[in-house]
Order: C-alpha cells, then structure tokens, then sequence
C-alpha cells in the first residue's frame, strides 16, 4: 500500500497546502502541552453535555464517548464546491432510483441492474410497491460517505439513505471547537455550521403531505433511551424545537396518526424517524417490535403522515447496489458522475468472485448488509486463519458479499500519545431534500481511526471524530 | 405536552426529592443513635427510619437486624431496594435522560454530575462516617442544586408545573410517613411526656424535615409535641408542611387547569384535602386520632398521585 496522501502535508510531506496553512504556523507556535490541556477539556465538555453512545453488547461502556480530535480537518472552498455539486447530483439520483424502484421500473426494464438483485433483497419492500409517498422524496436526509485517496477526487465509500446518524457531532463538535479555540478561528475564515436544525426543519415541513395544515407538525421518533444514537436523537429534537416521541407515545385513528399529549390527542403530520423500517409498524414488519406504532403503514398508504426518511429506502443504499451508483447518476440523470465509486467486485459474479479468492490477503471483503465496520475483512491487516474463514464464507454466500481493494485513505494530522501523527480520515456530509431543493450544510462529521494504521474509522470500532472546516474564499 | 414527557418530569422530581428526604432520614437517626442509651430508650431508631422510608418489609428479606451498617447501606446504596438513593439517582437520570429536550441544561447537568459522581466516587458505598456524612451532604446538595435550578431557569408552563407536583406529592407523603411512624410520641396522653426520651425523638422528627430552626422561629417555645404537629401538619408557612404542599398541589394544577382550559378530578380532589387542612385544627385532629388523620391522609395523597396520573400522564 502506497503511502497515503495527507490532507495537510500533501502526497510524500513535501508541501504544506493552502488551506492548512494557517493551522500549520498556528500548530508551531502552540506547545505540545497546551493541545494536550485542550483535548483534556474538550472530553470534560463532552462528559457533561452527555454527548455519549452506547456499544452494543458491550455492558461495561453502555454509555461511552466517542474521542475527539481538536485538530480540525480543512477543506478549501474549490474542494467543497466541487464535493457539495458531487453529493447533490447523487442524491437526486438516488431519490430518482427509489422513486422507479417502486413504480415502473424503467431501470430494470433497460437492464441496468438484474432484477433478483431487487427482488430478493431482504431490504427492498413490497409494501412500497406502487405507493406514492410525498412529493415524491424518499431520501430525505442522507449522510455519503466520503474518502479521499488524491488531491484531485472525491470518491463515495457509502451511501446512507436510511437513518444516518452523526450530524450531532458535527454541530457539537463545532461548538466545543469554537469554545476551546477561538483564536485560531479568528485567523480563519470557516463557513459557518449551525444553520442546519433550521435547514433540516424547512425540508421536513416543505414534505409535510397535502392534506396538512398550514403549519404541519413535525415530530422525531426515537427507539428511546437505549438506542446507540439517542443523544442525538435528543439533540436534534432540542434544536428543531420539536417533540422527541418514541413508538408508545403516537397512535393511529382512522389512518391518522396522532401524539399523546397532556392535553388529550395531537395531529402529526410529518415524522423524522430514526428506528429502522423493521420496527415501525408491528402489524406490517416485525410483530414483535414493541417499538413501532400499530397501523402507522396504513396512516402512510393513506397519504395522511409523511416518513423521512421513506420506507424501503435501503434498496438504495445496499452495498451491492451501490457498485451500480455510477450507472444509476448516468441512467436517470443522463451526466457524468461527479464522484467517483471504490472499485467494488461482486461475489455473486463468478468471475469477480474468482478474482476475490485469489487477492484475498489485498482486499477489504464487506457484508453486502453490514454496516458500522462490522463483519469487515480487511485482507492486508487480517491474519491467515481469518482470511480462510472468509474464503469459507465467501463460497458459501458468495452473493452476501463485495470486495474492494484496500485504499490509501488521506491522512489529516492527529493528536497521539507521542505527539502529532497522520491518521486516516473519512468524511460524511449530510444532503438535505425538501420539495423545494437540496442543500448541505458547509461541513460534515470527519471520522479518524485514531489507531495508526488503521483504516477503519467507525465509532463502534475505536474511531474518533474531528471538526470539519469548509473555508470561505 | 407529550404525556410521556409529563410523567418523566414528574417523576423525576419525585425521586431527586425522594433521594434527599432519605438522606435527612438516616442523618438525623445518625444523631439520635450517637446519644446514650438513657436518652433514647428501647426503641430500634434503625427500624423507624425503615418504616418511614417505607421499605419496613422489604428490608428483611435480605438482612436480619436492623442496625446503623444494614440500613445505611439498604437505604442509601442498596440495588435491590427500588428506592434506595442510589436507584433514585438513577431513575432520576434516566428519566432525566428521557426528557432532555425538557430539562434546561442546569437541572440536566446537575443530575447528569450527580450520576457521574454516584458512580466514580460512591459505587463503592461509604467506609467511614465521615465517608457517609459527604455523601449525605452530596445527596442533599444536588437535590438543593436541582430545586433551585428548576425554579430559576424553567420556563414558567405545564413543564414545570408538572415537576412540581412531582416535588410536593413525593414530600407530602415524605412529611406524612415520619408523622405516621413517630405520631406516638407527639400524643399529649404519652405518659412520659416531656422526658428526655422524646426531647430528641422530637428534634429528630424536625431534624428530618429541616425545620428544627423553623420551629423555633415560629413558636418561639420550647419543644411541644402538639406544637410540632401542628407545625408539619398545619403551619403553610414550613414548605415541608403537608398544608404548604397541598397549598403548591392546588395552586399547580390550577396553573393547568388554567392553560389547557379545563379542570378536572385532579383539581378537584387536590382542593378536598387542602379545604380539609385548612380548617382543621390540632385539638380535633388530636380528638379524631392523628394516626388515622395521617393514614388517610397519606392514602388520600397517594390517590391524588393516581387521578393526575389518569387525567395527565397516560
């Protein structure tokens, strides 16, 4: 593996490149000690705000903090620009996709993308089939994944069209920045981040159904406190100055759905649900789940409450779908895409599969379903006897699988035990769609693997995050 | 509203109060312990504190003999004892922790420290009495700390009004059960009265509801039972009194009665008790028997507790 480009040391440490400039001469003068001091207090704020997620199956740290690195990561206004044209024209692909999925099916029909890749994929719904939602917009908030392997792209490692979560991060880390830092931001001049609870309000209202009143009522569904996101959950609910209800609190009447209130039954119109399609309704998915509202698909047949994002979403965000992206911007949008795809191979090709086996020790093999870096492999970093387990896998289910080749993701500076050190980063901006337009905050939550050499920068596996910085011309 | 989001306030309120008026509890059965045998009789102080915290039975289930290390440690630390101060804590956070959007950020900070501070100085219990002291002082503290940051920095609607009457039915039944307990030696037909046995069962009883310095500027007297009685049962002007708490009760629920535009059983039934309080006085509660008076008193509270939980909350 190449060495990996650095965000501010450029390919090779050869230059220090524009837009770190500033951070560059300020990191000279600032004493190893005083960033120290910074991050102490900066984990102290975190603590007390609450800011905490919580590890599945892991009881020790029900409540953990995810780690937070106080040098930001910068990205200069031409890079943003090109970023932001990027994700818009993504995302309106993949509300397009979503939209024909569910209805006539041109794509399948042109011989795009097999059909069993659709039909016997547990996360397409048949219920969606034929149903029109809202001004037709299915991924109302989505978080893409980005990386970075040059100075010159931009390449998508993910599409989120589900729940993404993060965003908090990226507000609250701002925050604290601003707090621990406000000189250094004085010698930037970085776009600001807090506008987006307004933005996401707008969108949210502007897909309110028809039928709505004037001033629709918007609401947050959590799975409660136990879910890993729920501090976000909470935190977005705040800031939209919306009510945070879980499953128990809402009910269904003659296909409307209402919230239990103090002062008897409410009309709600739109709801930004973050529980998984699987639990929203236990009459039409998992009878089981306690944490659905019994006839909430039939209320959203009717056409008399909005879901964002919309159900059946996951078909888009598949990761062997995604292999397709670049010919699902071409098919509906008839442009170029702006952001590149990993190469990804298909397993449940025979000849990508063959193409696996053989460079399984130069790959990172996924779960076409997975997600949070688990059930991962990454072939170089993997030892012999996980690697065989794989292949075991891989012959047995080979249609459960893609493979990717293991990229030299950039690196931004870090602070470390032994002082600053480059370490691998993501980035994951959050693309808003409301009737009327799409729009992204100047920003996003940047995900590092704190663990040198790693590249897997996922919270549940030891990543941290940083603050992100869109700079203004 | 969300219902829900009603019921964790008020909840919440209830068991920051719930944890303080245990702290008082085993602080003033401390002091009355530490005198000498002559000076508080056969009575197990230990005991009484079980019954006025109200886990009487539930405590011997798991320990034999009630003493100074069994009931600190049940009241205070115990996990299988649903209203220990440490549960309370707890179910205070988490019910906090479900309410957030409805906390300002001071009352969510101060028992979000309180629940940090639980866990990295006090998972372990006490192992001095000086130990025990601080952690009382801690309890009592932050529900002195979540009080005033309530009253300073809540916005003055059906939020805060449904955390008060968290507050001031947790403390009416708080203020009734150290009545129900130790009404024996508050009767003026006690043939020992005025002993010095029931000298510090009387400062206890006031220790416990901090008002022993309240008593004094009220009557201006020396310790009396029925003076004591009528200071917690009758006097509005001690906030612990069970007349100041229903003064609050009504005046809370009117507050929403007012803003949702309709009463209810709840307004209704909270206004009963407080009109009973109102007129009654200490020679016919004495006559009628303060032990029943208090019996349904607690049962009447209880039942308000249940109507605004019907009406409100669900």
């Amino acid at each position: 593996m190449a060495v990996a480009f650095d965000e501010m040391n450029g390919q090779g440490g050869t230059e220090i490149r524009q837009a770190y400039q500033e951070l560059s001469r300020w990191l000279t003068e600032t004493p190893p000690d005083a960033l120290e001091y910074r991050r102490q207090e900066a984990e102290l704020l975190f603590r007390r705000i609450g800011i905490t997620f919580a590890v599945y199956g892991d009881a020790e740290a029900q409540e953990r903090l995810i780690p937070f690195d106080v040098i930001p990561r910068i990205l200069s206004a031409r890079e943003w620009a090109l970023l932001e044209k990027g994700l818009k024209q993504r995302v309106l692909a993949l509300n397009l996709f979503l939209r024909d999925i569910y209805h006539g099916r041109d794509i399948l029909r042109a011989n795009i993308i097999p059909e069993d890749l659709i039909f016997q994929n547990p996360v397409f719904r048949p219920e969606m089939n034929g149903q029109d939602v809202p001004h037709d917009i299915y991924v109302h908030i989505a978080g893409i994944d980005i990386i970075r392997t040059d100075p010159e792209n931009f390449i998508v490692l993910e599409d989120n069209a589900r729940t993404p979560s993060g965003v908090s991060y990226m507000l609250e880390n701002r925050e604290i920045m601003m707090r621990l830092f406000p000189d250094l931001f004085a010698r930037h001049r970085v776009a600001p981040v807090e506008r987006y609870p307004d933005e996401l309000l707008a969108a949210l209202r502007s897909v309110a159904p028809r039928g709505a009143a004037a001033e629709p009522t918007v609401a947050l569904m959590t799975p409660g406190i136990y879910n890993s996101a729920y501090y976000e959950h909470s935190f977005l609910a705040d800031k939209l100055g919306i009510e945070l209800v879980e499953g128990r609190d809402l009910i269904v009447k003659n296909d409307e759905v209402f919230m239990r209130t103090t002062e008897g039954l409410k009309r709600v119109d739109v709801i930004y649900r973050r529980v998984d399609d699987d639990f929203l309704d236990p009459l039409t998915f998992r009878p089981d789940s306690a944490l659905g509202v019994p006839g909430l698909m039939s209320a959203y047949a009717a056409g008399n409450i909005t879901l964002a994002n919309a159900v059946g979403t996951g078909i888009a965000d598949d990761k062997a779908i995604y292999s397709y992206m670049p010919d699902i911007v071409k098919f509906y949008l008839s442009e170029e895409p702006i952001l590149k795809n990993v190469q990804t191979w298909r397993c449940r090709d025979p000849q990508d599969l063959a193409y696996v086996l053989d460079h399984l020790d130069d790959l990172v093999v996924k779960e076409v379903h997975g997600s949070g870096g688990y059930g991962m492999l990454i072939g170089p970093a993997a030892t012999k006897a996980t690697i065989e387990a794989f292949r075991d896998k891989l012959k047995r289910e080979p249609e459960g699988f893609i493979a990717q080749p293991t990229l030299a993701l950039s690196t931004c500076p870090t602070c470390t035990a032994k002082g600053l050190a480059p370490r691998h980063v993501d980035l994951r901006p959050f693309v808003l769609t409301g009737s009327e337009r799409v729009t992204i905050v100047p920003g996003g939550l940047t995900r590092v693997a704190l663990k040198e050499g790693s590249l897997v920068v996922n919270s549940s596996q030891g990543g941290g995050t940083k603050d992100t910085w869109i700079l203004a011309d | 509203m969300l219902s829900r989001t009603a019921e964790n306030l008020y909840w919440l309120a209830r068991y920051v109060e719930r944890a303080e008026y245990l702290a008082r509890t085993i602080d003033a059965t401390l002091r009355v312990t530490a005198l000498p045998a002559a000076y508080i009789g056969k009575t197990n102080e230990w005991d009484s504190a079980l019954m006025t915290a109200g886990v009487g039975q539930s405590f011997y289930d798991h320990y034999q003999e009630a003493n100074e290390a069994s009931v600190v440690e049940y009241l205070s630390f115990a996990s299988d004892n649903p209203s220990s101060i440490k549960n309370c804590i707890e179910a205070a956070r988490l019910n906090a922790r479900s309410v957030r959007t409805a906390l300002t950020s001071e009352m969510w900070d101060t028992i979000n420290a309180a629940w940090i501070e639980l866990q990295a100085v006090w998972s372990k219990g006490t192992a001095s009495r000086e130990d025990l002291a601080k952690f009382l002082r801690f309890v009592q503290e932050t529900s002195l700390r979540f009080d005033g940051s309530a009253y300073r920095t809540m916005l003055r609607n059906d939020a805060y009004w449904f955390s008060r009457l968290g507050v001031h039915l947790e403390r009416a039944d708080n203020t009734a059960r150290i009545l129900d307990v130790k009404y024996h030696v508050l009767l003026p037909e006690e043939e020992h009265v005025g002993g010095p046995l029931d000298y510090y069962q009387w400062t206890s009883i006031l220790r416990s509801v901090s008002a022993l310095t309240a008593y004094h500027w009220v009557y201006r007297e020396t310790l009396k039972p029925w003076l004591i009685a009528d200071l917690l049962i009758l006097n509005d002007t001690l906030p612990r009194s069970l007349a100041s708490c229903y003064g609050n009760l009504v005046r809370n629920l009117d507050q929403i009665g007012v803003a949702y535009g309709r009463q209810g059983a709840a307004q209704r039934h909270a206004r009963g008790i407080r009109n009973r309080l109102e007129h009654s006085n200490m020679d016919d509660i004495f006559q009628h028997g303060v032990h029943e008076f208090i019996q349904e008193f607690i049962a009447d509270n209880s039942r308000l507790g249940e109507i605004v939980t019907k009406q409100y909350l669900i």
